[in-house]
């Protein structure tokens, strides 16, 4: 790490250092003193209190000055840190990031896109974050960095990888129901590694009907393999006889294309009973092209020829 | 006729009280005893919510309950804590049980409107209940109603609003009450140098609940209108704005810490002279603090916001002014430890509280500083440790300071004594078991697990298993001590009228205190610490 440029983990952890330190000294300083006292002073030892000033100018406004002092440099140190997470290295790669219930996903410049946030070691990242419903946060504990995702704004954060590795990612800000399922990884990968990943399959609209699920979100909520999340799996979906809320009447229909494509585009048209109404519409989100992959692959044979689950 | 008056205003005539006698009586002392029981009610409601949410995090994914349940666990868990124990707290019981009393008036100078705050108090707790039974189900935005979730989210979090909206106007109604019981009701010779220190809190939390509380109260009908109507004043499609929600939620909030925080301090500031048999050091610095802490602290709400796309101009003041904040609390502390000097201490329970008050709040502080550093608030920011740092305030420093005020007023108030040597162990084991949850708890956020997480990664799981247990040991110490001090006011010994020995007014009247508590105004002759003039008005 010695021979790298500067990284946010240091700019954070020398304040880190400088406040627990002086913390614990004043700390043991104050319960020290106090069971110093209580030990010396204890009735069984000292049966009378002895007469001492109930105040004193010196004494009060030296323990006034020294903490006003104490804090003030804090103050001070801890600006200088912020001003490093705040102040972007000109060469920096830049990444946008959108938050959204309940997934990440990461957009590079030449139009790549991914779940999973790809940098190069070493190299600082400048990270836009934009969010498409509700407050989110981005944070990656091992670089000490975190904005909210805000509707409306552009935030960012910008780090630099000390070490080629997979680093945690999470959603810091409550988000609704998933938001702890709201976690990914930073990638960080060799220079060349990089460089090739990032020029492989450009093109968005190529991916098939997997890679097309998790980059718009839906597997956050949905699980292939049958398992109950948030709302019902795709396994076995297509032709399943299912309960429905159309406006506000029961009833019971059975999935079919027109029914699934409905559900992405106008989720609140028919809720499935038993799944809370949280999904956002995909209305205007989506193009046409990808739309109509995934709704072909979610009544095609891998999904719906399984036995029917939950 | 003497045999009633022991029991001073808790039978104040001589049949046995009935419901009614006490639900609608305006006697101080009643209506601070209705507050006791209520927020005691809702405190143990919220330590067993707590208790579920720490048996959900002793594992990764599901354990108990699913993943809506848990956030509509810890949203009742922060409202109920927040709302209903810890701001009516300590004002609302032991600040109408013992303000008039301790300044030697007959009672607060709005008696009616304080039978109404304490009915608006039942009420808002009432219509809280009742969203989690209605509507679209229990609210899961937590305490703090963030939008644009919070106007979107279709669980019944409207009425949640209203519940606070109008919880909110019955802390005001308290505030309006001491202040102006506080100018106008002083006997005879209390004058402002010889309020007990307990009153000077009271007094700058009354100032901050006038004029911070109406602020919640807008912003709760600002979020109302947004849900009902459609406003659009917090979403930026329409020229809106969700960070101005954070900005208004927390005008409020953060002076509410110190609602919650002040009056604890005033407690402490009573328990620990009378016990090291020492005046207080620096009586002046303490009751000069308190009012300071009022007035900056509403100026620090913005360190709540380091990282929500808020300036950094705005970032560099805020953090500044929550450094400066700190410092007349710390020189609390600094008086508190100095009026141990060459005292003669005696460690009853009460001041193994108010000792054990210094050491958490004093931890809870100092990992303060971390939040108000821009630097590393932007790591620490919404993780456990987060949680950690303000149960340390609010329960290891406003909590405590609450059991210290039960076991050094509750004699007072019934005339009875619990049992020192059991009060001693529940202390002993509350002590263990909080620092056994809490201190963990800053630990795995240190190490990035963020709050309000359902699930977690396998690598935070040994710290929130430690956690967990110390969630059950600080149940038990909780239980052995409300049992007993139960069984203490049942049938306790006699206390006598002043079993500490302590020189404030209230040790003057017999125990229970009589229906009518000062018939006529004492005349006060020494100041509250004038420990040999204890037992004389
Ligand atoms: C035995 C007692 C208690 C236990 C076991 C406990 C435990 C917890 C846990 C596990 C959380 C949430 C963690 C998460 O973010 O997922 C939490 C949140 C919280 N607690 Fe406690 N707690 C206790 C007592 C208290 C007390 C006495 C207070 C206040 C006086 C309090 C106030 C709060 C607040 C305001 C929240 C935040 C809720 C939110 O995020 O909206 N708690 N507590
Ligand atoms: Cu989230
Ligand atoms: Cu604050």
């Amino acid at each position: 790490m010695t021979d790298l440029p500067f990284t946010t983990i240091e700019a954070v952890d020398a304040v880190f250092l400088y406040i627990f330190g002086i913390a614990a000294l004043l700390l043991v300083g104050i319960t020290a003193t106090m069971v110093v006292f209580v030990v010396r002073y204890h009735r069984r030892r000292h049966p009378q209190p002895q007469p001492s000033p109930s105040s004193k100018l010196w004494l009060e406004l030296v323990w006034t000055l020294i903490p006003t002092l104490i804090v003030l440099s804090m103050f001070w140190y801890s600006w200088e840190g912020y001003l490093k997470l705040i102040d972007v290295p000109p060469d920096a790669l830049k990444v946008q990031a959108e938050g959204r219930k309940w997934s990440w996903n990461f957009s590079y410049e030449n139009g790549r896109s991914s779940d999973r946030l790809y940098v190069p070691v070493g190299r600082a990242v400048r990270v836009a974050i934009v969010s498409r419903d509700v407050l989110h946060s981005l944070y990656i504990p091992a670089f000490r960095v975190k904005k909210d995702a805000v509707p409306g704004i552009t935030t960012y954060v910008w780090f630099r990888a000390p070490e080629v590795g997979s680093y945690d990612l999470f959603c810091a800000e409550y988000c609704g129901v998933s938001h702890s399922s709201m976690v990914t990884t930073v990638e960080a990968l060799p220079e060349a590694q990089f460089s090739a990943w990032l020029e492989k399959s450009k093109k968005p609209s190529a991916a098939g009907g997997p890679a097309l699920l998790s980059r718009h979100g839906c597997t956050g909520c949905h699980s292939l393999d049958g398992s109950r999340r948030v709302g019902p799996s795709f396994l076995g979906l297509f032709g399943r006889q299912t309960q429905v809320l159309s406006d506000g009447r029961e009833r019971t229909l059975t999935a079919n294309q027109d029914y699934v494509r409905r559900s992405i585009l106008q989720p609140q048209a028919d809720l499935v009973q038993g799944y809370p109404p949280v999904m956002p519409s995909y209305q205007g989100q989506i193009p046409p092209d990808e739309l109509q992959t995934l709704v072909d692959y979610l009544c095609s044979e891998p999904l719906s020829a399984a036995p029917a689950g939950p | 006729m003497a045999k009633q008056n022991d029991r001073g205003f808790l039978q104040a005539s001589d049949r046995q009280p009935l419901l009614f006698d006490w639900i609608f009586s305006v006697d101080h002392k009643r209506i601070g005893l209705l507050y006791l029981y209520s927020v005691g009610a809702f405190f143990l409601a919220g330590v067993a919510l707590g208790v579920l949410l720490r048996l959900e995090l002793i594992a990764p994914g599901p354990t108990i309950a699913t993943a809506q349940t848990y956030n509509a666990l810890f949203t009742l868990h922060g409202v109920v804590m927040i709302f209903l124990f810890i701001i009516p707290g300590i004002p609302g019981a032991f600040g109408n049980l013992m303000l008039p009393l301790q300044i030697g008036a007959r009672d607060v100078a709005f008696p009616r409107l304080n039978l109404l705050s304490w009915w608006l108090y039942i009420l808002g707790a009432f219509m809280a209940l009742t969203s989690l039974f209605s509507g679209g189900g229990p609210p899961d935005t937590g305490w703090t109603f963030y939008v644009p979730f919070s106007s979107e989210t279709p669980t019944n979090v409207s009425l949640a609003l209203l519940a606070v909206f109008i919880i909110g106007f019955s802390s005001i109604l308290t505030g309006v009450n001491f202040v102006t019981t506080i100018h106008r009701l002083r006997a005879p010779g209390m004058h402002w140098g010889r309020l007990p220190l307990f009153v000077w809190s009271l007094y700058a939390t009354a100032w901050v609940q006038i004029l911070a509380t109406p602020v919640l109260g807008i912003t709760m009908v600002l979020l109302m209108v947004e849900r009902l109507i459609g406003l659009g004043l917090f979403d930026p499609g329409r020229g809106g704005d969700p960070i101005l929600y954070q900005h208004l939620f927390w005008i409020y909030s953060h002076p509410a810490v110190y609602i919650m925080i002040l009056p604890a301090m005033g407690v402490v500031s009573e328990i620990i002279p009378v016990f090291a048999r020492k005046p207080t050091f620096g009586y002046k610095a303490i009751a000069a603090s308190s009012v300071a802490i009022a007035a900056a602290g509403s100026l620090v709400w913005g360190h709540h916001m380091f990282v929500s796309g808020m300036s950094d101009t705005a970032i560099l003041v805020f953090s500044l002014l929550t450094f400066l904040v700190a410092i007349p609390s710390a020189v609390k502390v600094f008086n508190w430890v100095a009026t141990l000097y060459r005292g003669s201490i005696s460690l009853e329970p009460p001041m193994l509280f108010a000792l054990a008050f210094v050491f958490l709040f004093s931890i809870g502080g100092l990992t303060g500083l971390i939040l108000g550093s821009a630097a590393t608030d932007v790591h620490v920011h919404d993780t456990h440790f987060v949680v950690g740092h303000f149960h340390y305030v609010m329960f290891g420093g406003t909590g405590f300071a609450f059991f210290a005020a039960l076991h050094y007023w509750l004699p007072k108030v019934f005339g009875r004594m619990y049992n020192m040597k059991a009060a001693t162990i529940a202390w002993a084991i509350i002590f263990v078991g909080f620092n056994l949850l809490y201190f963990p708890m800053m630990l795995v956020g240190l190490h990035g697990m963020p709050r309000r997480y359902y699930d977690y990664l396998p690598q935070f799981q040994q710290l929130n298993v430690i956690a967990t247990a110390g969630s059950w040991v600080l149940a038990a110490g909780l239980l052995l001590m409300f049992v007993n001090l139960y069984r203490g006011m049942r049938r306790g010994a006699a206390a006598g009228s002043n079993p500490w020995q302590a020189a404030t007014l209230e040790w003057v009247l017999t125990s229970p205190p009589p229906a009518e508590s000062f018939s006529q105004p004492p005349q006060v002759t020494h100041g509250p610490y004038d420990l040999q003039q204890a037992g004389k008005p």
